[in-house]
């Protein structure tokens, strides 16, 4: 099972900055093993986030985010006690949701 | 009678999880509105048309996009952009030289800024692009970025 996602949402002024760190391979697709062989592409297809509900962000991504992806990004609103909740799915239909508060 | 009884429900039983493993994977992929066309696309062209271009995209100054000039480590390149373009409503990332250009999109929001940043893999020195999404056009920004140990390979 995967690790959870370390999520900090801060509010300052009228806005609220989120950054993710999402615990996964994000294997390229590209990579071999020692073997030879192609190491199979797995990586993180959809990521989206919401605030007390609301869509503020969503993406879509491909083998070429890092592995053990960083996003960050900000929207207007937003204060302390506030619910984010990341979610992702990736390539093999896996997913995985958590949630942080607005501090 | 009793081992008739048996005998239907656990067929049904086999065909309910038959019919539910497929049903599983058929709404994963189905639920998936993963753009494949573009993550396929190995131009700038080819990205911003599969994301619904119906021209080239124009460079702009009012999108600024951050990347080092240098990345030592291609495995981790942080990148982000910042639309100033009012109604942006995607954010992609585009990579020349990598075997999939399109790194990684974004939607905004009504609400959410149109600046975000991530981490992407570089194989090697490449140029960068961010393009934004505005209306039905397409803006580009682009910085080369110079990669001394490739991400991609191994």
């Amino acid at each position: 099972m995967s690790d959870p996602m370390r999520i900090r949402a801060q509010a300052q002024g009228d806005k609220t900055t989120v950054r993710v760190l999402v615990g996964h391979e994000m294997e390229s697709g590209q990579r071999k093993d020692a073997a030879g062989k192609v190491v199979p592409a797995w990586f993180i297809q959809e990521i989206s986030a919401t605030w007390n509900g609301k869509t503020v962000m969503s993406a879509q991504w491909g083998t070429a985010v890092s592995k053990n992806p960083f996003m960050q990004f900000s929207f207007k609103g937003g204060k302390a006690g506030d619910k984010i909740v990341v979610s992702w799915t990736d390539n093999r239909g896996d997913k995985r949701s958590d949630e942080a508060v607005v501090t | 009678m009793e081992r008739r009884d048996f005998l239907t429900s656990s067929g049904a039983t086999a065909l309910a999880l038959a019919a539910s493993t497929g049903l599983t994977s058929a709404h994963a992929q189905n639920a998936s509105r993963w753009n494949k066309a573009a993550f396929d696309s190995k131009t700038l062209a080819d990205a911003a048309k599969s994301m619904g271009a119906t021209s080239a995209p124009v460079e702009s100054k009012d999108l600024i996009l951050q990347a080092p000039e240098i990345a030592e480590n291609g495995n981790v390149v942080r990148i982000g952009a910042q639309s100033n373009i009012a109604n942006t409503t995607q954010i992609a990332f585009v990579v020349e030289k990598n075997p999939s250009a399109l790194a990684a999109m974004f939607d905004v929001p009504a609400g959410t800024d149109a600046n975000v940043s991530t981490n992407i893999k570089m194989g090697q020195s490449s140029n960068v692009f961010a393009l934004a999404k505005v209306g039905d056009k397409f803006f580009y920004a682009v910085k080369e970025v110079k990669v001394t140990l490739g991400g991609c390979g191994g």
